[in-house]
């Protein structure tokens, strides 16, 4: 039962993978069929997106149909708030479609919006294709990432509160909350509790716990034919590795930071450059690891898998439809597999590292004050062989 | 790194910082507080019941224990009880005994004293009688055999000649 369930949903993914393939915002035609294409289509996917497509299709006489629905817009503009819905662009990427609205004017270019400058009629582009009439506008559109956000949170709320609800009347949970209570416990035992430690892993577990499933389901929700790729944001990933930052900068006990600036047990000289360093560790580039890693992960799985999926249309040529086909759906579900493994891999490696991050900066460390306390140190193998030189 | 810091969305940094605070927040109180504490009751609770379980064996074995000496208790006190029971029983066989022997001597000896003065007494009856037998058979014989001179002459010389004699 398993299996076939498991197969259906593969079978599912690819089919809707090639619908889904089998569109695109960009240019008057929209299909996708050439290597151009096939990249331009990538770039645009990883992309966020202010409306939800679903597929696109051309009727008989060569119309080109899109299936979704658009989203709102809400952009703070030098007018102020502004709201609209999506569907204004009328699936436009390229800022070719204007949008006028207390008395402003927008285009959306790459899946960003931007404001004309005043006066402006249309995008005038340099060579890079870089507008030079317009300027970003601060988005806070409810685009597909935000929407992905809002159903992951909801379904986290959902599914764990009634796992919550369930403790009330019962000691083990039955049905979908005996799935979910292993694997908060797993969070709980073999990431909070082993890098924080026994005392103080508690205060820190709901954050671990939040950031873990919302990880893991958003990185799911990436592979499934909708599209999403919310972890594959920098701004999400931004987001998460600063809200990192700030909890073990703001747990910090007085030891983390006494080994941050002033390092006790090496020459006063170096102490300052030591403190550098460390800074320089704790402020950039712990969270800049954590940003990057989920980020760069994510995308490049969905490049990946993308592109072997687009070996059908690239390779046609040269391998005839059925081998491409056959190559790309043989590499595609494989690639298809590793994603489901990475999907967990990466949200149990954020977690794990920011526990171990919290965990560096609230660690005790006893030894040190017995050392000063008692006056005088246990010899180290480093000082009984300088005895000998 | 140039299209990273551009394809950032600051608009998308702020909603996702707001609604992932509101996500932690809404997570803890209505999810991760409740699961965490029940999981931990549940885990105490099960920690209690082995000890408790853990306990109740040793209990179990203290009072398997005490039962066995009990028991041991109860046997050496049957057996001290039957001993005594025993040489109490013993001890009454032996002194009824005793007493039965005693009072058989001392009947034997009283039907010895009756014996002794029935017979003494038979003996002296059986004197008396034959004395008076012998009284009547003399005053017969006498009054026969002096009933003539002669008769009595010859008495007197015998029993002078008796007197003689001794």
């Amino acid at each position: 039962m398993k299996k076939v369930l498991k197969t259906l949903v593969l079978v599912f993914t690819v089919c809707f993978s090639l619908q889904s393939f089998a569109f695109s915002d960009e240019g008057q035609e929209g299909a996708v069929d050439t290597k151009a294409e096939v990249d331009a289509y990538i770039a645009h996917h990883i992309k966020d997106a202010h409306d939800f497509h679903l597929f696109s299709y051309t009727t008989d006489s060569g119309e080109r149909k899109h299936v979704g629905f658009p989203l709102p817009v809400i952009l703070w503009s030098s007018k102020g708030l502004v709201t609209f819905m999506s569907s204004q662009f009328h699936h436009d990427d390229d800022g070719k479609v204007i949008v006028e609205k207390n008395g402003a004017n927008f285009v959306k270019l790459h899946s960003k919006i931007y404001e004309l400058d005043a006066g402006a009629e249309s995008v005038i582009f340099d060579e890079e294709h870089h507008a030079t009439n317009a300027h970003k506008v601060l988005d806070f559109s409810i685009t597909k990432s935000v929407m992905g956000i809002l159903l992951v949170g909801l379904f986290m709320l959902i599914a764990f509160s009634s796992l919550a609800r369930q403790y009330a009347k019962k000691q083990v949970p039955t049905g979908f909350g005996r799935i979910l209570e292993p694997l908060v416990i797993y969070v709980r035992d073999e990431i909070a509790k082993p890098n924080i430690g026994e005392k103080k892993y508690r205060k820190f577990t709901g954050y671990l716990l939040t950031v873990f499933f919302f990880v893991w389901i958003l990185n799911l929700l990436g592979l499934t034919p909708f599209g999403f790729n919310v972890t594959g944001q920098v701004a999400i990933t931004a987001a998460l590795a600063i809200f990192t930052l700030i909890i073990y900068t703001f747990s910090g006990n007085k030891d983390y930071w006494m080994h941050m600036l002033w390092m006790p047990g090496v020459p006063v000289l170096i102490r300052p450059v030591l403190a550098i360093i460390e800074l320089a560790g704790a402020f950039l580039i712990k969270p800049f690891s954590l940003l990057v890693r989920l980020f760069a992960n994510i995308t490049a799985g969905h490049i990946v898998f993308m592109s072997l999926i687009a070996i059908m249309f690239v390779l046609r040529e040269s391998l005839g439809t059925a081998g491409a086909t056959g190559l790309s759906l043989i590499l595609s579900i494989l690639i298809f597999l590793i994603e489901i493994l990475v999907a967990f891999l990466q949200a149990y490696i954020f977690t794990m590292l920011s526990a171990l991050f919290i965990g560096m900066a609230v660690a005790e460390h006893d030894h040190e004050h017995e050392h000063e306390a008692s006056g005088h140190d246990v010899p180290d193998a480093e000082d009984v062989r300088a005895d000998f030189i | 790194m140039e299209t990273i810091i551009n394809d950032f969305s600051p608009g998308l940094f702020v909603v996702m910082t707001i609604l992932f605070l509101a996500l932690i927040f809404l997570m803890v109180k209505f999810a991760w507080k409740p699961i965490l504490n029940s999981l931990n009751e549940r885990e105490s609770g099960i920690h209690d019941a082995l000890a408790a379980a853990d306990k109740a064996r040793a209990d179990m074995q203290n009072l398997q224990a005490d039962n066995e000496k009990m028991l041991q208790e109860a046997r050496a006190e049957r057996e001290a009880m039957l001993k005594e029971a025993r040489e109490i029983k013993e001890k009454m066989i032996a002194d009824s005994k005793e007493q039965a022997k005693a009072e058989g001597d001392k009947m034997l000896k009283q039907a010895q004293v009756a014996i002794e003065s029935e017979k003494k007494a038979a003996v002296a009856d059986i004197k008396n009688q034959v004395a008076q037998l012998s009284v009547a058979i003399a005053e017969k014989v006498l009054k026969e055999q002096l009933s003539s001179n002669d008769k009595q002459l010859k008495l007197v010389d015998s029993m002078l000649s008796d007197i003689k004699l001794n």
